[in-house]
């Protein structure tokens, strides 16, 4: 039941990115992997947030937590896609884009997972005092 | 239309196969699955793109299967946990082997790709 769930989300989850990247592709065409940084960026914000809320403590079945996190969320973001859009910049000689893109990806993505953590563990805390 | 389905059908095949991963790979002093899936999947991309595949069969194999592969959030979060449990040595070791090494990954599977 968990591997039928994990494959749901994971269908729609790649669904989800391809359709990001390619509605960013048709507003802005500037070279710049905009739909990869929208879906990791809001892929860790809420599962940071969903691991906080839900996951750590139990709070949803296990095979919809494993379908939503695992599944869903996870393929959404990707890194072997940011991994080679970096490379490429760097052997057009973009180094600037590349750097100016693997700190907003890496710096972003954390700040952005530890902040939805944070909310998520919040409400908790109140209710534990 | 068609490219949706190949999205979707490697996008399952993708999250299921590294669903096994964390199954089979016990959690070390490092988040190994995560960081094992994320080079993988950023050689064989490399590869993939290396090969010049492209159509339906690269929406499948590479937007599909190793966009979902590998991931992005889960990396984060795993390092937000290790921050918070205070684990400074792994929370280093396991960004520079993620980026540097997805990088060199990644060249080196469009290196043997294009071969």
């Amino acid at each position: 039941m968990v591997y039928l769930g994990v494959g749901l989300g994971g269908m729609l989850g790649s669904l989800l990115r391809y359709l990001v990247s390619l509605s960013t592709n048709n507003i802005l065409n500037i070279g710049f992997p905009m739909g990869t940084l929208i879906a990791n960026l809001a892929g860790s914000l809420f599962l940071g947030w969903f691991t906080a809320r839900i996951v750590e403590r139990s709070k949803l079945n296990p095979v919809l937590m494993a379908t939503i996190g695992t599944g869903l969320t996870g393929s959404f973001t990707t890194f072997s896609t940011f991994s080679l859009e970096t490379l490429l910049m760097i052997e057009k000689g973009s180094i600037g884009l590349a750097v100016f893109y693997v700190l907003l990806s890496a710096v972003g993505g954390l700040l952005l997972a530890a902040a939805g953590y944070k909310l998520g563990a919040e409400p908790g805390r109140e209710a534990g005092k | 239309m068609n490219g949706l389905v190949m999205v979707a059908l490697g996008g399952m095949a993708g999250a299921l196969s590294r669903f096994g991963v964390q199954k089979i790979m016990p959690q070390t002093f490092l988040p190994a699955a995560t960081l094992s899936v994320n080079l993988l999947g950023s050689f064989l991309l490399g590869w993939i793109v290396g090969q010049g595949i492209h159509g339906n069969l690269y929406l499948f194999a590479a937007t599909g299967y190793m966009g979902a592969f590998t991931t992005f959030s889960t990396l984060n979060v795993d390092l937000v946990k290790l921050i918070n449990n205070k684990q400074s040595k792994p929370v280093v070791v396991y960004v520079i082997s993620t980026y540097i090494g997805g990088l060199i990954c990644a060249a080196a599977g469009l290196f043997l790709g294009k071969i």
